[in-house]
């Protein structure tokens, strides 16, 4: 591997307060919760203490946003609301380079995916919904908001996923009170700056910090229309179970552990990139990832071969160098959890290799790695790690790559990689997978649907079906 | 002494570049009393086909461009044209005598008519657009894709017909041949100034001012053009004259539209009238 000089990105452009309180009704308050830290995952650095929302801050929030919702957003036009939006669209182009920056140190994701993944689609997911405000009629889904939305996300994209949730609730004439992650937090309090420069009216997006207690209140409060959340899919079931019997209209967006599956016609090359970015990107933070390896036995060993290969030259340290592969594991709770996983994986007898590197003493890192030698009765090929770890496993015909992908309770995404169009297609039937990516994986476009089947969550976000979550629907 | 002002010289707006008429010649453009405003170009033959030639020569690289780019450079036509809507609201004051709200209420329904617009880019597609069932094991999806080449007859007025029949086009990846409109042909150019300057590639949009008589029937005829809206064209037996004409290559034509309320939101079929739907089949089989 050729040695790089270190190239980072400077901080400062960002400028991180001490603290930070609650934005609600269109400016910051302290709270009357206690606070919490937010660290740099890549060096444990405190970065600041943020305010954790209690049920009585999360009662005010759905009430600004209620006001907000009753005095003016539900009252103007749609291409008024539009406006507001394009305005959120272009100065999160105009801030690109400081919000990539401060994502990447509050979640440790490199800064090449932040700035060339997240920001980019980010400014690009407001833009497109923004045209949606005033073409719901188009929209084969009605015209008639919701009313609040409680929206609480997950820290592996903060940002992103603040867009996914965001832009449509407002485009649709919805307001929204969100919760980000407790370990990042930091760009959707840059996000309510952006709000304020925008002159979007108080109340019309407000933000909470917190952890589990505030998501709670936010979830089950009596006056919140909407629930959406993207996380875990044991939170998503205990949110399901917390809006039974309420009229609360919920998508969710939840685990996966998709099959990644390569016949023997695949341009291997190309597949191994694939491979690789389809579990090492984000550190492998992704609920779509492509977790488990379906590598048609015929080309097993060619295939390992070369990803091991490939895995050699990905450069792992510190996000904000420009050179950077995989970055920071985002907490050491889920450090925790992917060593624990991965001791399973041993113990139950599979092959663990890593890539030989020497990780960084401070901060919380884990080397990418796969796992040979998986049976689908493994652990390790059944849960969602969330972490830079690939189960390998083979298969001989079409129809038991079929079965093995779709053996999981799971059915968020899968990848197929073949020359051959028609199994692709035919793949691509027998998938039970929300989203199916032939010959590319983890691509994401503001126009393009993405959600689950089974226990990987109900409802679409992203395109003209994510509009479908915000609006009452035709009337049946 | 008071200052004397420099006045503007209103050329053609061909490929991104304002030349004068090849033909040399001008006509007289006088505001809503009768005052002198300017001379405009009076384009010619000649001039239309050199427009042709550019809006073909942009059509691969503007139809070929993502969605989401065309969408924010149609919106970046809007932003600047906020930015000197002072200048076109006296220009609309001046040619058609109205008051100063309604010159207003027209610039400010010309820049959300170009924003509602931009928003089609990415989205026109997902609205016309299908996955196809088709009684077989084939996949089967039908897109939307741009004629071409449209010739266009703007309606009578400055700015908001203008804008209203040139956005939808444009932000579906045709390119366009504008004839202004004859009396009104000032403001054309200088929306053609704003979208020189708002990343529009040159030869997208190309306005000529002039004779509608003259210069329509040689882009009607012309073979290298797919479609022609003859929305401003007034006069009956030249409509259909220019519909004869086109019948050569099947253009695609929109008939006129005399009582079109250029206010009001309109609907989709300015985009759907100048769009192919291509189908692809492919075979779903092991």
């Amino acid at each position: 591997m050729f040695e790089y000089a270190p190239a980072p990105e400077s901080r400062a452009i960002v400028d991180i307060k001490p603290s930070y309180g609650l934005f609600i009704n269109g400016e910051f308050v302290d709270g009357t919760g206690t606070s919490f830290k937010t660290v740099n995952p890549a060096t444990e650095e405190v970065l600041a203490e943020v305010a954790e929302a209690s049920d009585a801050d999360v009662d005010e929030a759905v009430k600004a946003a209620r006001r907000a919702y009753t005095r003016v957003w539900s009252r103007m036009s749609g291409a008024e609301r539009a406006k507001y939006l394009y305005r959120i669209a272009r100065i999160i182009q105009e801030r690109g380079r400081e919000l990539a920056v401060l994502e990447s140190i509050d979640n440790g994701k490199p800064i090449k995916e932040s700035r060339d993944v997240d920001v980019p689609i980010v400014a690009a997911h407001f833009f497109y919904y923004a045209g949606w405000a005033d073409k719901l009629k188009y929209s084969g889904y009605g015209e008639t908001p919701l009313g609040v939305a409680g929206q609480v996300i997950p820290w592996n994209f903060p940002l992103l996923m603040l867009a996914w949730k965001i832009a449509p609730a407002l485009a649709c004439g919805n307001t929204v009170v969100l919760k980000p992650a407790e370990t990042t937090p930091l760009t959707a309090l840059l996000f309510a700056e952006i709000c304020q420069q925008a002159d979007l009216p108080p109340g019309v997006v407000n933000i909470v910090t917190g952890a589990g207690d505030t998501g709670r209140a936010i979830v089950s409060h009596p006056d919140v229309d909407k629930v959406a959340f993207t996380g875990s899919t044991e939170v998503g079931k205990a949110i399901a179970r917390a809006v039974a019997g309420s009229e609360k209209k919920v998508t969710l967006e939840l685990g996966g552990k998709a099959a990644n599956i390569v016949f023997d016609d695949a341009p291997i090359d190309q597949a191994v990139e694939g491979i690789v970015d389809g579990i090492f990107f984000n550190q492998g933070h992704v609920c779509c990832a492509g977790s488990r390896l379906l590598v048609q036995e015929s080309v097993a060993d060619e295939v390992l071969e070369r990803l091991k290969r490939r895995m050699s030259t990905l450069r792992m340290g510190d996000p904000l160098d420009k050179n950077t592969d995989v970055g920071a594991i985002n907490s050491g709770e889920q450090l925790k959890r992917i060593r624990e996983l991965s001791e399973v994986g041993d113990a139950e007898g599979a092959e663990r290799w890593e890539v030989a590197c020497d990780l960084p003493t401070k901060g919380f890192w884990f080397p990418p790695t796969i796992f040979t030698g998986v049976s689908q009765a493994h652990r390790i090929a059944r849960e969602e790690i969330f972490g830079p770890v690939l189960s390998v496993l083979t298969f001989r015909t079409p129809s038991e790559a079929v079965e093995k992908a779709n053996n999981t309770p799971f059915g968020l995404s899968a990848g197929v990689w073949t020359d051959k169009g028609s199994r692709i297609l035919s793949m691509a039937n027998r998938l039970r997978a929300g989203v199916v990516w032939a010959n590319t994986f983890n691509k994401f476009d503001p126009t393009s649907p993405f959600g689950g089947y089974k226990e990987s969550g109900y409802g679409r976000e992203g395109g003209r079906h994510g509009l479908e979550g915000y609006l009452k629907g035709e009337a049946s | 002494m008071s200052r004397i002002d420099v006045r503007k010289t209103y050329k053609l707006y061909i490929g991104g570049q304002f030349p004068r008429s090849e033909s040399g010649r001008s006509y007289v453009v006088n505001d809503a009393k009768g005052k002198l405003l300017a001379n405009a170009a009076q384009a010619s033959r000649k001039d239309a086909r050199d427009a042709v030639v550019a809006a073909r020569a942009a059509f691969g690289g503007w139809s070929g461009r993502t969605a989401y780019n065309r969408a924010q450079v149609v919106y970046r036509i809007a932003e600047v044209l906020e930015g000197r809507r002072e200048q076109f609201e006296a220009e609309i004051r001046a040619s058609e005598g109205v008051s100063p709200a309604r010159a207003r209420a027209a610039v400010d329904a010309a820049i959300d008519r170009l924003v509602w617009y931009a928003g089609w880019a990415d989205k026109i597609t997902q609205v016309v657009g299908n996955a196809n069932p088709v009684a077989g094991p084939f996949f089967n999806l039908s897109t939307p894709e741009p004629s071409g080449v449209i010739a266009v007859v703007a309606p009578r007025g400055p700015l908001l017909g203008l804008v209203s029949v040139v956005a939808p086009l444009i932000v579906t990846g045709n390119t366009v041949v504008v004839i202004a409109s004859e009396d009104n042909p000032l403001t054309a150019i200088t929306l053609g100034e704003v979208m020189a300057t708002s990343d529009l590639p040159g030869g997208v949009v190309n306005v000529l001012t002039g004779s509608q008589a003259e210069i329509a029937p040689w882009l009607a005829s012309h073979m290298d053009v797919n479609g022609i809206d003859l929305t401003g064209v007034e006069d009956v037996e030249l409509a259909a004259e220019l519909e004869v004409a086109a019948a050569d290559n099947l253009k695609r034509v929109r008939r006129p539209s005399p009582d079109t309320d250029w206010l009001a939101e309109p609907g989709l079929d300015r985009m759907t009238q100048f769009l192919e739907t291509k189908t692809v089949w492919h075979p779903i089989g092991v």
